[in-house]
């Protein structure tokens, strides 16, 4: 009578130990669906977005980071405004540097020679000026 | 992983960037900035270096020797009253890379992962458009402005009879190709809009006379600031972005500063044809009443004795590279007991700044150079105001006479000063065309001469 009875215990327990691992199957991938649709809905995934998000707020801490420059400074500020433009470097650079040779690499190499001549020379004409401002004992 | 690499020094670079223009709020913190910024490039090269798109380095590496080295030579050999043409082609060659890698993009967008659905996404379109357009707009506005400054070319407005129709009528067609390329995307609409941008940059500098020169330079400096931006956008690399953005800032407030310090709006200095330096004294100027010419010696003679000297230097001062001898007649002075300080006008010159370098070059302590707006008040207290080849930037009916071209524009109020000295090499009226009814007052002395000429005398007279 017993033997039997415990047969059905076990049964159950398995059954239910099976149920709950299902259950636990299913609520990751709830929580793996959800994660995704949380994703799909997040902004800023659109890169046109999330530049334009990057822009706004650039603009802000340009307009506020400059108007702290002194006056006295404005040629600098011209100067090293150059030599960070210089920054399109990056993207000469990957055009001119993939293995196949064509029109693109050439547009490369010479946006590489420009933007580098401004940031060589924007740096350095820059921190020329700056070892001009000197105080009155100094 | 590399691309996180990277993006991460990206954002380390910006944060450089923003932390060296934050220097230039003092001359103590500027240099260290400069440091920080030189920082923020090394690793934003670096980081682009390691990236799988470069996969022969002799073109990258090559054209950054190359280039490194011009601009190194540039930078060290370059006078210092050269600064504004300098920062002209500096902006120039900035506009002509943006032209060059947004044709790039267009020629191999898959080079730059930009997705190709049956051809580039409007968006994409968009923004190669717009970094063309204004790259190419700022590449010969620029290199004009550069022939202006560097004396290439007349520095005085260029104006025809139709200027205003024909600029109109070529924006338009830089208009038109720019919507036609955003829409169809071809090869041939895209060099049909560089081209037609880069003959409209030309027309819209020439009518631009050299006084307002300050504006066109910040103008074209954050025009490339944007156009950097926009290849930021076509390229989703958001340091440039970041960067293009923060020198479209800076421009744009030069811009407004620059504007301000003549009371006249963007529209009415980009239309351009304003003044011309006129040679020579103008007709009205002798009906004026007698000026009282000094020379040198006597100059020397009433400064040793005042009390305090106000300096105010103008463009005529670089021409004559007078600095040097300016401020050895000061040493001097100052030497005598006297009080002497500088006072800068915003406009002063042919750029932002352009005064305060040119006194830095030639030694003169930072804190003895004062901004207009401090410096104003002091005027009634001090004995003696030096105008040095500066003219509209202290004409006092900008103050008084409503009628005047120049009215509304800021001054340094030098007629409240106990005297005033005007070096001049002639009666001749500023770039505004305007008379200065301070020449003719009482209390105002003219020395006729060469600025620096003058300042030597003085420094005789004075030993």
């Amino acid at each position: 009578m017993a033997d039997p009875l415990n047969r059905d215990a076990a049964a159950i327990a398995d059954r239910a130990g099976q149920l709950a691992d299902e259950a636990q199957r299913l609520a990751a991938e709830a929580s793996d669906l959800a994660h995704r649709a949380a994703q799909a809905d997040a902004p800023g995934t659109d890169p046109l977005l999330f530049g334009l998000t990057v822009f706004a707020l650039a603009c802000f801490v340009g307009y506020y980071v400059v108007w702290k420059v002194t006056p006295a400074l404005h040629a600098p500020l011209m100067s090293v405004a150059n030599a960070i433009s210089g920054v399109v470097v990056l993207g000469a650079m990957i055009a001119a540097g993939p293995a196949i040779f064509g029109i693109s690499k050439i547009l490369g190499f010479v946006a590489v020679v420009l933007a580098s001549v401004n940031i060589f020379g924007g740096f350095i004409i820059t921190q020329r000026m700056l070892q001009m401002f000197r105080k009155k004992d100094s | 992983m590399e691309a996180s690499i990277a993006s991460f020094a990206y954002l380390v670079a910006a944060i450089c960037f923003i932390l060296g223009i934050r220097g230039l709020a003092s001359p103590e913190t500027a240099r260290q900035g400069n440091w920080i910024a030189i920082a923020g490039m090394a690793i934003a090269v670096g980081a682009t270096l390691l990236r799988p798109q470069i996969a022969t380095f002799e073109l990258v590496l090559g054209g950054i020797v190359i280039g490194g080295a011009v601009g190194t030579l540039i930078a060290l050999r370059v006078k210092i009253t050269d600064l504004p043409q300098l920062v002209a082609i500096f902006n120039s060659l900035v506009g002509l890379a943006a032209v060059l890698i947004a044709a790039a993009a267009l020629e191999s967008p898959s080079l730059y992962g930009i997705p190709l659905n049956g051809g580039l996404a409007t968006h994409s379109l968009v923004e190669i458009m717009a970094s063309t357009a204004i790259g190419a707009v700022t590449f010969t506005g620029s290199v004009v402005a550069f022939a202006k400054l560097q004396g290439l070319m007349r520095s005085a407005p260029i104006t025809f009879t139709g200027q205003r129709a024909v600029n109109a009528f070529v924006g338009l067609i830089v208009l038109m190709a720019a919507l036609a390329f955003a829409g169809w995307g071809t090869a041939g609409l895209f060099w049909a809009l560089a081209l037609a941008a880069l003959i409209w940059g030309v027309l819209v500098v020439i009518p631009i006379g050299g006084a307002d020169m300050p504006v066109v330079i910040s103008v074209l400096n954050s025009a490339s600031g944007w156009a950097s931006c926009g290849i930021g956008f076509t390229l989703d690399n958001p340091l440039m972005i970041i960067t293009g953005a923060l020198v479209g800032a800076s421009g744009a407030i030069l811009s407004y500063i620059m504007c301000k310090g003549m009371n006249r709006s963007l529209a009415h200095v980009l239309l351009g044809g304003f003044g011309g330096e006129t040679e020579g004294p103008t007709g009205e100027a002798a009906d004026r009443g007698p000026v009282k010419a000094g020379n040198a010696g006597d100059a020397a003679f009433m400064m040793r004795n005042a009390g305090s000297v106000v300096v105010v230097p103008g463009y005529g001062m670089a021409v004559a590279q007078a600095q040097h001898a300016l401020r050895e007649m000061v040493d001097m002075l100052e030497g005598e007991g006297v009080r002497v300080r500088f006072a800068i006008h915003p406009v002063a010159g042919r750029m932002p700044g352009h005064m305060n370098v040119l006194l830095a070059e030639a030694n003169v302590p930072y804190d003895k150079v004062v901004e207009m707006e401090a410096i104003n008040r002091d005027f009634p207290s001090t004995d003696i105001a030096f105008v040095i080849g500066a003219n509209d930037i202290t004409n006092p009916s900008a103050r008084t006479d409503p009628s005047s071209p120049i009215y509304g524009m800021p001054v340094l109020e030098v007629d409240r000063a106990r005297m005033v000295m005007f070096v001049k090499r002639s009666m001749a009226s500023g770039y505004a065309g305007v008379d200065n009814p301070l020449f003719f007052n009482e209390n105002t002395m003219m020395l006729f001469g060469d600025a620096k000429a003058m300042c030597e005398g003085v420094i005789k007279s004075l030993e």
